[in-house]
């Protein structure tokens, strides 16, 4: 490849920390230093390019320890990985975390999404605004940005406050307050806030019917000893036991569905990647979680977190892949030490690595970390994003199962689905099935938050309707539940007098509704639902990738309209503009390339026909 | 039509396009398929040369078993498929991506578009009054993931001043819709010389050089294969641009006339549209087994010389 660069250099630190990454360079040729035998070596082709994969790693390193990408970094990253400049750019630039100008050294994160919002983000947002100067403001030691969803919703207002640096820190801050970011502006950065135990966010923590949560907050996450004391690794030697047809003979007989969202037949995944002819294949795991109001595959990487190595390998048996992928997003700092913890012990004790366990099977796990961008989660577009590529949506067919990271067969599972085969492995497949109804087999999590007395992550068999979880949790006497968001902003509100819904994917759906990736947030008299429809739509509006124009223009005029009609301006009159929304919604679901732009509108449906919040021109 | 290999005779396979069976050659798209039953399916970001990336999803029609609509551009036909081209869903997506389109860049210039928008009666301008175009370098700006809400009562809108940063051609990103189309024409489809790429997120993605530099400090080496495939004219030779600035640009008085490039021995195929006797544009067949529309610096732009006669001369034709 012939590339062109633009004429800047990195600077030594720019250089140091893509070099902590990648190694010095071998050759003049990768940004080195010019040497005699250089001019008789040209290095391109495959090989070269095939470095790509690197490219995200090496934007964290520079982003990471300065803070921003300049072009002398950018340059070098790309004769490092031989990427075209202009595209290294063009996908450094999809991402929210990085910044492209000097920045200060600390940039707070102030989560304003709905949770956050009900729950006094506004206030932090103008008291940061009033000691730091606007959103972004270049000068000074700290600077914030509004963020999307930061999965801390137990704790609302959360803010994340990450501090560029050899190395890089980051800490979580939730319940947040203005007064405590701009207090402790000269302090070290840990000093911010401590971080309560993930039990905290756990109310059934203990509890001896949980089965997925049946360690969070009660073993050390920190250590495989403990994790084998508790149950660790058996499910392992079930399933090379069983080998891996009897494996995904089990994962079948359980119906496990996916609980990403989309609720695909699990087991028809894994057995779809095993047929596979071709050899080199991936298992993925998503835990890039970003729906607004979710959080428990934090939970679980925080708290469980060799529980997702164990059943990603068990995966990886069944299916015959050697590498795995954990998508994590890049704002979980905790469940990034953690994981990380996890795979670490898991390779020096032979867990992870050439010969598992000495079963001769091999089988190893990288994290990759996101960089700010939900749309990251959606199945094919974390292909993209591993590959060095901008995380955008593919069109299926071809499915990943048959081509999917590197063009090569994956498997792709969300955190929680996976970790729901250990239990299968350890109960029998059948046995996993006869807990909940005939189609929702097992337990789900559940992401309470709101107005709530114990927000957190339940779980509970399917079956179990949405008033028990509620109970569950606990709500205030003088707040009257209002309404309740199912699924998160892709999915949809339910009203107060609905509790009765069953929490299955087949109950939510009749329902109308979507039980999605299991979010439920309590919404009572006090919150502002317009505020709240508004977010959501700025939200899609800013997680859009862009790609396709009804989800890229569409979300656009679906904010526009929303906030004339809530500011009580509609066009013309509110009717005219609701049939506007309904028009743009209908043509986003029906025309858009993936689940974004497809259920962009969904809540807001939901919200104006079955909450009525622009009551006069409902069923319009 | 680009020459293709004569592989094996191709299997028929049938399908049902808006209630009649018809019999079509199996792994041809829907467009194809539908497009050889006369059927009439606006396209945008399909280019004849290119994969197709379905983005714009104009041409989306309804195939029953599916969810959603599909784009007919890149899907294949199985077997048995039935599609509705002009099914309620399919035609009110198609309006509405005319609407959200027209309503968000300036479509002023983009061939057969004004016919789509009359006859999906789609009024771009519901929507409300359009934005403020933005000042220079404003929308490269943008960070992926931030936008700042307004209070709804204009119409957010990609309009922004052209960038005319070189003397061969215009990038007027107003006019851009986001095809991809020149992204991969200079990348890997052809060129492979990766000056531009799409940058940003969601409305604010655009199509970009590194950290925004001008074209002239940028990979580009001026083959005009991005203007060639371009849809919309927010690519423009410099020529056209000025000619259209100036509201001379006349179709009336265009001619276009096919003839070989005479710089090297590749023998590229070259399209000169010609107006009062000057040339202010070339392009080259998308058929031409040379060059499936693709030039270089030289035959897109270095026609210069053919008209450099004396002033005296130019009443005569050069043939002459």
């Amino acid at each position: 490849m012939d590339l062109h660069f633009l004429d800047a250099s990195p600077s030594a630190e720019e250089r140091a920390a893509v070099d902590g990454l990648l190694g010095a360079p071998e050759t003049g040729w990768e940004g080195g230093e010019r040497t005699a035998s250089d001019w008789h070596l040209a290095e391109g082709g495959h090989e070269s390019r095939s470095r790509r994969h690197r490219l995200l790693p090496a934007l964290h390193a520079v982003n990471d320890r300065l803070g921003w990408i300049s072009q002398g970094a950018l340059n070098y990253i790309c004769q490092r990985l031989t990427v075209p400049p202009a595209e290294a750019y063009g996908v450094a630039s999809f991402y929210a975390l990085f910044s492209f100008k000097p920045t200060p050294k600390r940039v707070v994160h102030v989560c304003t999404d709905i949770v956050c919002k009900a729950a006094g983000s506004d206030a932090v947002r103008a008291g940061l605004s009033k000691g730091l100067g606007p959103e972004g403001a270049g000068s000074g030691k700290v600077t914030w940005h509004e963020s999307p969803c930061l999965g801390l919703c137990e704790r609302a207002p959360a803010a994340l406050v990450i501090e560029a640096g050899d190395p890089q820190r980051q800490q979580v801050v939730a319940p947040v307050t203005a007064r405590s970011i701009l207090d402790a502006a000269d302090m070290p950065i840990q000093e911010l806030a401590s971080e309560p135990p993930v039990a905290a966010a756990v109310p059934q923590a203990g509890d001896p019917q949980l089965k997925l949560l049946r360690r969070v907050g009660v073993g050390d996450p920190t250590s495989l000893a403990d994790y084998r004391s508790r149950g660790g690794y058996q499910a392992l030697r079930q399933a090379v036991r069983l080998g891996p047809a009897g494996v995904i003979r089990e994962v079948l007989d359980s119906k496990l569905v996916g609980r990403g969202g989309a609720a695909f037949p699990t087991g028809r995944k894994w057995d779809a990647v095993a047929r596979q002819p071709v050899q080199t294949r991936y298992v993925v795991c998503n835990a890039d979680e970003s729906e607004p109001g979710t959080f428990k595959d934090r939970v679980i990487m925080e708290g469980d977190p060799f529980s997702l190595i164990e059943a990603m390998t068990i995966a990886g048996y069944a299916t015959g892949c050697r590498q795995g992928f954990v998508y994590l997003r890049g704002e979980y700092p905790r469940a990034l030490a953690r994981l990380q913890n996890a795979i670490d012990q898991a390779r020096e004790h032979g867990l992870l690595g050439p010969d598992v366990m000495r079963f001769g099977f091999g089988f190893d796990i990288e994290i990759r970390r996101g960089a700010g961008a939900y749309i990251c989660g959606e199945e094919t577009a974390i292909f993209g994003s591993i590959e060095g590529f901008r995380g955008e949506p593919r069109t299926k067919p071809p499915f990943p199962v048959e081509k999917g990271l590197f063009g090569k067969p994956t498997l792709v599972n969300n955190v929680e689905t996976l970790v729901n085969v250990l239990p299968i492995l350890t109960e029998g497949g059948p046995a996993f099935a006869s807990v909940g109804t005939g189609t929702s087999t097992g337990t789900k999590l559940f992401c309470l938050s709101g107005a709530v007395q114990r927000p957190g992550i339940y779980e509970l068999p399917f079956g179990a309707t949405l008033r028990d979880l509620i109970e569950l949790a606990g709500t205030f006497e003088d707040r009257p539940l209002r309404a309740v968001l199912l699924g998160g902003a892709a999915g949809s509100f339910v009203r107060a007098d609905e509790l009765d819904i069953p929490l299955t994917f087949e109950g939510t759906r009749e329902a109308g509704s979507t039980l999605g990736s299991g979010v439920v947030v309590a919404i009572d008299d006090l919150t502002d639902l317009g505020a709240m429809l508004v977010r959501i739509a700025g939200f899609f509006r800013d997680e859009s990738c862009g790609q396709c124009v009804p989800c890229r223009v569409g979300t656009v005029r679906q904010e526009e309209a929303l906030t004339r009609i809530t500011a009580g301006r509609p066009k013309g009159s509110l009717k005219q503009d609701v049939l506007l929304l309904r028009e743009v919604g209908q043509a986003m679901r029906d025309a858009s390339i993936c689940g974004l732009g497809q259920t962009a509108w969904n809540a807001v449906e939901s919200a104006i026909d079955r909450l009525g919040v622009f009551e006069e021109a409902k069923s319009s | 039509m680009t020459a293709v290999q004569l592989g094996l005779p191709t299997r028929l396979v049938d399908i049902t396009v808006d209630g009649e069976t018809v019999r079509v050659p199996e792994g041809s798209t829907i467009l194809d398929a539908c497009t050889a039953e006369g059927k009439s399916i606006p396209t945008l970001c399909y280019g004849d040369t290119l994969t197709p990336v379905n983005a714009c999803r104009v041409c989306m029609v309804e195939v029953e078993g599916s969810r959603t609509l599909v784009p007919s551009c890149s899907r294949k036909v199985e077997s048995g498929m039935v599609i509705r081209t002009d099914s309620e869903r399919a035609t009110h997506s198609r309006k509405l991506v005319l609407e959200l389109l027209g309503s968000s860049v300036d479509l002023s210039t983009t061939p057969k578009i004004a016919g789509w928008i009359a006859e999906y009666g789609a009024k771009p301008e519901r929507f409300g009054e359009p934005a403020q175009p933005a000042s220079e370098g404003e929308l490269d700006a943008r960070r992926a993931g931030h936008h700042h809400s307004t209070d709804g009562s204009f119409a957010a809108t990609m309009h922004q001043p052209p960038k005319i940063d070189n003397d061969l051609y215009v990038r007027d990103l107003g006019k851009c819709i986001l095809c991809y189309k020149c992204v991969d024409a200079c990348g890997t489809q052809w060129q492979n010389s990766f000056a531009i790429a799409v940058a940003g997120r969601g409305f604010d993605a655009r199509i970009s050089t590194e950290f925004s530099v001008p074209l002239t400090d940028s990979a580009c080496v001026y083959c005009g294969n991005c203007v060639e495939v371009c849809p919309t004219g927010a690519l423009t030779p410099k020529l056209e641009h000025d000619l259209r600035a100036e509201g001379r640009l006349d179709e009336s008085k265009q001619t276009q006339t096919t003839t070989i490039c005479s710089y090297c021995g590749v023998g590229c195929s070259l399209t000169l549209h010609v107006q009062d006797n000057q040339i202010f544009k070339v392009t080259s067949p998308h058929d031409s087994s040379v060059t499936h529309g693709n030039l270089c610096i030289k035959g897109r732009f270095g026609f210069q010389h053919v008209q450099n006669f004396a002033p005296n001369d130019q009443a005569k034709s050069p043939a002459d």
